[in-house]
């Protein structure tokens, strides 16, 4: 038995100390937003926040996860509704499948940086494969939402 | 296309998918040539393909009979016929079809969704349209003359009164469904020709959508195959002990090959309570192949082959003038060898499919391209009819043409009628890179002959690749028309003698599609030898190519209505060279390339600006023009051409799949390298204004970037490229 504490539920599964947290989180828990890409920390499609950092969740046991506060991207609405919207209404995606995890990297980026550069969203969103091509346009909502949570801030 | 009907049937309107109540209008369209399966509409019996329904609630339900695999699909479909109908974008939902041959073909494909659909998704809105007016019309007893329809109301242009279309329902079913309802002026389009919002963007943040992979149900296992390295080989023995051991696993099975296009490729499964303990479960099986025929297949020896044999004469496929003559006759001659490897789709979600085979029937939950095809090769395994087999079409994370082969659903329903639950397979990603159908590799030489004026008198271009056919059908070791027409015997240059030849070339592991298909293999050689044939030629390579074009010219194509027009590739290829500011002074160390290019009855250029900086290859920027017809969605237009730039430039740096004793050396993305986000330059794209009929969108962007990519490094180092990946000449 296993406790995780998801979005800010907590949830008792029964499994394996060494299963990935990706397989915990999708198969156990039923929470199926995070997604299995590559399941060798390449691909970034498994990206969660384990206390506020990003992580592979393919590469993260169970056992390193227990205890900490993960949010995955069913969980981003309370954290960043902004990025959020800003992403749908700029149709960042294409195919989706990668967006869970892109928006997760995302989002823990403008915690770190309120303002990056291109370069820093380039060093902080390489980990995340989009195979259908959507970078261009998830740069510019990460600048579009950097802005408008930064006017909103000053106002 | 048939007439509009509306459909009452109880039993029917369920077996759609739809709720009951409202009013639901349907009509039938021919089927294309593909599909044998549908019956067209024969006057006695009506057989509907395409469905809206309009509920009480003015909420407007329309069946997607497409896959989304982010092709916008569901959006710019649906959206054809809510603009006919001036119905509110808000108020439209779409339900995704089931995999039946009541809703035409379901193919997703061929760049060709919109393109079929267009005309008739217009009139069935156009009819729904009429149809609420004189509803109106009669509700109000006045003439439909004065009334028109606008955003789901019906408005009496008089008095300003409006009708809601929901509180229409019950009259629109009373009046009689005109059978030529005039159509919208394009002028008029309110959605169409717009860049209107993908209708899924919402759910695609939020992480709710499902995709194959995120299907759960009641007492379902998950199941990991393993399957024999070289392609085609078989399990000699086997022993499971240590897969058993592991936490979760459940069972050990063998699955048979089945000797068919679209068959498994048979092996061993794992069945478990959860994905990791199936993956990790087929890790631990030790097994022994049969490798069989194709041990010997290794991609240098293979490639050695295919580029020595391509400098030989082969079989002619097309032959204008007298091509021997002009070289003879040449001021100058040109000859060039190019090398492509085999490619690989690998689309983000990996092949996976749920299966569960019950009480006598199929029931599937898969993100597959090809429902129809999916249902036939389930219900032939199953020996039992097509009624029987349900295939619920998932949203797809990625197809690029992997996911029209449904070899990998099939898996899922042999494992579930063995352990008589349902199963979900899942490919690991090193299952999809080493067991994929893959885009062929590739050999061409290409020799030109230019005359004292340095016009290009003469072509030649000999093609060596192994052919989709082969995987259905005897490998005769030569490719096909289809192949043939994607950029090499339907070449649209002004040139007198031409002639294009195929040297055999057989197949060592399964042949498939993949975005753009033989276009990236004959785009590549003919936009790259143009361009060297410029540079012999001392011209500047636009104003070369737009000679090659020639003069403004029709040249027919089987397909009736799509003819080749000269004077659009040569528009494309301009806009290009303006929005890229083409010939201004560069900095140093920079280069412009350009390429153009014809397909799926599309026209398409990229110019692309280099830098190389001590072997150090970027990217700095891509401006694409596409002329395809009517544009349904400006926004999916631009969003597949700048995904397709990204497509050809991972290609271009990356792609790479290679054998070695007959199995795929290639495992992940270490070895298997996509583009990432500090190599994305940025992509302008320019759709051309046009009132044609809409032509393809998702692939052709695809074959230009390479060979620009090659003409752009070449003006900025003067070092010409004739081998793909560039990341084995250690510049990316
Ligand atoms: S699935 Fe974890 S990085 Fe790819
Ligand atoms: S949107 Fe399809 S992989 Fe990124």
């Amino acid at each position: 038995m296993a406790t995780l504490i998801i979005n800010e539920k907590k949830y008792k599964i029964d499994a394996d100390p060494e299963m990935p947290l990706l397989w915990a989180i999708r198969d156990s828990v039923g929470l199926t937003g995070t997604k299995y890409g590559c399941g060798k920390g390449l691909c970034g499609s498994c990206t969660v926040l384990l206390d506020g950092k990003p992580i592979r969740s393919c590469l993260t046991p169970v056992s390193q996860a227990e205890g900490a506060v993960i949010l995955t991207i069913e969980g981003v609405e309370n954290e960043n509704k902004v990025l959020q919207e800003i992403w749908a209404d700029m149709n960042v995606a294409q195919c989706g499948y990668c967006q869970s995890g892109q928006i997760i990297s995302a989002l823990a980026l403008l915690k770190e940086n309120n303002n990056p550069t291109d370069e820093d969203i380039d060093t902080a969103m390489n980990g995340n494969i989009c195979r259908c091509g959507t970078y261009q346009r998830i740069r510019k909502a990460i600048h579009k939402t950097a802005e408008l949570t930064n006017t909103t801030t000053i106002k | 296309m048939s007439a509009i009907h509306i459909v009452t049937r109880r039993s029917f309107i369920k077996s759609l998918g739809f709720a009951s109540g409202g009013l639901i209008f349907a009509c039938s369209i021919p089927s294309s040539t593909e599909n044998k399966e549908q019956k067209p509409f024969n006057g006695s019996i009506f057989e509907p393909n395409i469905f809206i329904q309009l509920k009480d609630n003015g909420e407007l339900v329309l069946l997607a009979t497409r896959s989304e695999m982010g092709n916008g699909v569901r959006t710019s479909l649906t959206s054809v016929i809510a603009d006919e109908m001036d119905a509110d974008w808000e108020k439209v939902s779409v339900l995704q079809a089931t995999g039946d041959a009541k809703f035409m073909d379901q193919n997703t494909d061929g760049s060709r969704s919109v393109r079929f659909l267009f005309e008739p998704m217009r009139k069935m809105g156009a009819t729904a349209r009429a149809m609420l007016v004189a509803g109106a019309a009669k509700k109000w007893g006045i003439d439909a003359n004065k009334l028109k329809a606008d955003n789901h109301y019906v408005i009496n242009t008089e008095n300003g009164d409006k009708l809601f279309y929901g509180d229409l329902v019950k009259e629109a079913s009373e009046v009689p469904v005109p059978e030529n309802p005039v159509l919208k002026k394009p002028t008029d389009f309110k959605y169409i020709g717009k860049g209107l919002k993908s209708i899924d963007s919402k759910g695609f943040v939020s992480g709710k959508p499902k995709y194959g992979i995120d299907i759960k149900l009641e007492g379902m296992k998950y199941a990991a195959v393993a399957r024999c390295p070289v392609t085609f080989g078989t399990v000699k023995s086997f022993n499971k002990d240590e897969a058993l051991k592991v936490k979760g696993v459940l069972d050990v099975v063998e699955i048979p090959r089945i000797a068919k296009p679209f068959g498994p490729l048979g092996g061993v499964a794992v069945i478990a309570s959860n994905t990791w303990a199936a993956l990790k479960g087929k890790e631990a099986l030790l097994i022994e192949w049969d490798n069989g025929a194709n041990e010997t297949y290794s991609s240098e020896s293979y490639d050695a082959m295919i580029e020595q044999n391509v400098l030989k004469k082969g079989k002619e496929i097309r032959n204008d003038g007298n091509i021997d003559r002009e070289f003879k006759n040449a001021t100058q001659t040109v000859e060039s060898t190019y090398h492509l490897p085999h490619l690989v789709h690998a689309p983000m979600e990996v092949p996976n499919a749920t299966g569960w085979v019950h009480d006598g029937i199929c029931e599937v939950w898969a993100p597959v391209q090809a429902p129809q095809a999916t249902r036939k090769e389930v219900a032939d395994y199953l020996d039992t009819s097509l009624e029987n087999v349900t295939i619920n079409v998932t949203f797809l994370g990625g197809g690029f043409g992997r996911k029209s082969k449904p070899d990998f659903v099939v898996e899922a329903v042999i494992l579930s009628k063995i352990i008589d639950a349902p199963v979900q397979v899942i490919w690991s990603r090193e299952d999809d890179i080493k067991h994929s159908y893959y885009h062929a590799v590739s050999a061409q030489y290409m020799k030109g002959a230019l005359d004292e004026n340095n016009k290009v008198t003469g072509w030649l271009h000999r093609a060596a690749y192994p052919s989709i056919t082969s995987t259905f059908a005897p490998d005769t070791g030569y490719a096909a028309g289809f192949e043939f027409g994607q950029g090499m015997t339907n070449l649209p240059y002004a040139i007198e003698n031409i002639r294009c030849e195929n040297v055999k070339a057989p197949a060592h592991v399964r042949i498939g599609w993949l975005r753009s298909v033989y276009n990236i293999i004959q785009g590549f050689s003919v936009n790259v030898f143009a361009d060297e044939l410029a540079v012999k030629a001392g011209k500047d390579p636009l104003q070369f190519r737009l000679d090659l074009i020639g003069p403004d010219r029709i040249i027919k194509n089987n397909q009736e209505d799509y003819h080749f027009d000269s004077a659009k590739l040569k528009h494309v290829l301009r806009t290009a060279a303006k929005n890229a500011n083409y010939g201004k002074k560069l900095p140093k160390n920079h280069g412009i390339g350009i390429a153009v290019h014809y397909s799926f009855y599309s026209y398409v250029a990229s110019i692309i600006e280099v830098s190389v900086k001590e072997n150090n290859l970027k990217v700095h920027s891509i401006h694409s023009v596409i002329d395809c017809g009517t544009a349904i969605n400006r926004n999916t237009i631009t969003a597949q051409m700048e995904g397709a730039a990204m497509f050809g430039l991972s290609l271009a740096f990356y792609g790479k799949i290679t054998a070695k004793n007959g199995a795929v050396e290639q495992s992940n993305f270490h070895d298997y390298q996509m583009l990432r986000i500090s190599d994305a330059p940025k992509v302008n794209v320019e759709i051309v204004e046009s009132q044609d009929k809409p032509t393809g969108v998702g692939e052709p962007g695809v074959p230009v970037i390479a060979p620009a990519l090659i003409n752009a490094i070449f003006n900025a180092t003067g070092k010409r490229y004739k081998k793909l990946p560039l990341m084995d000449e250690g510049l990316v």
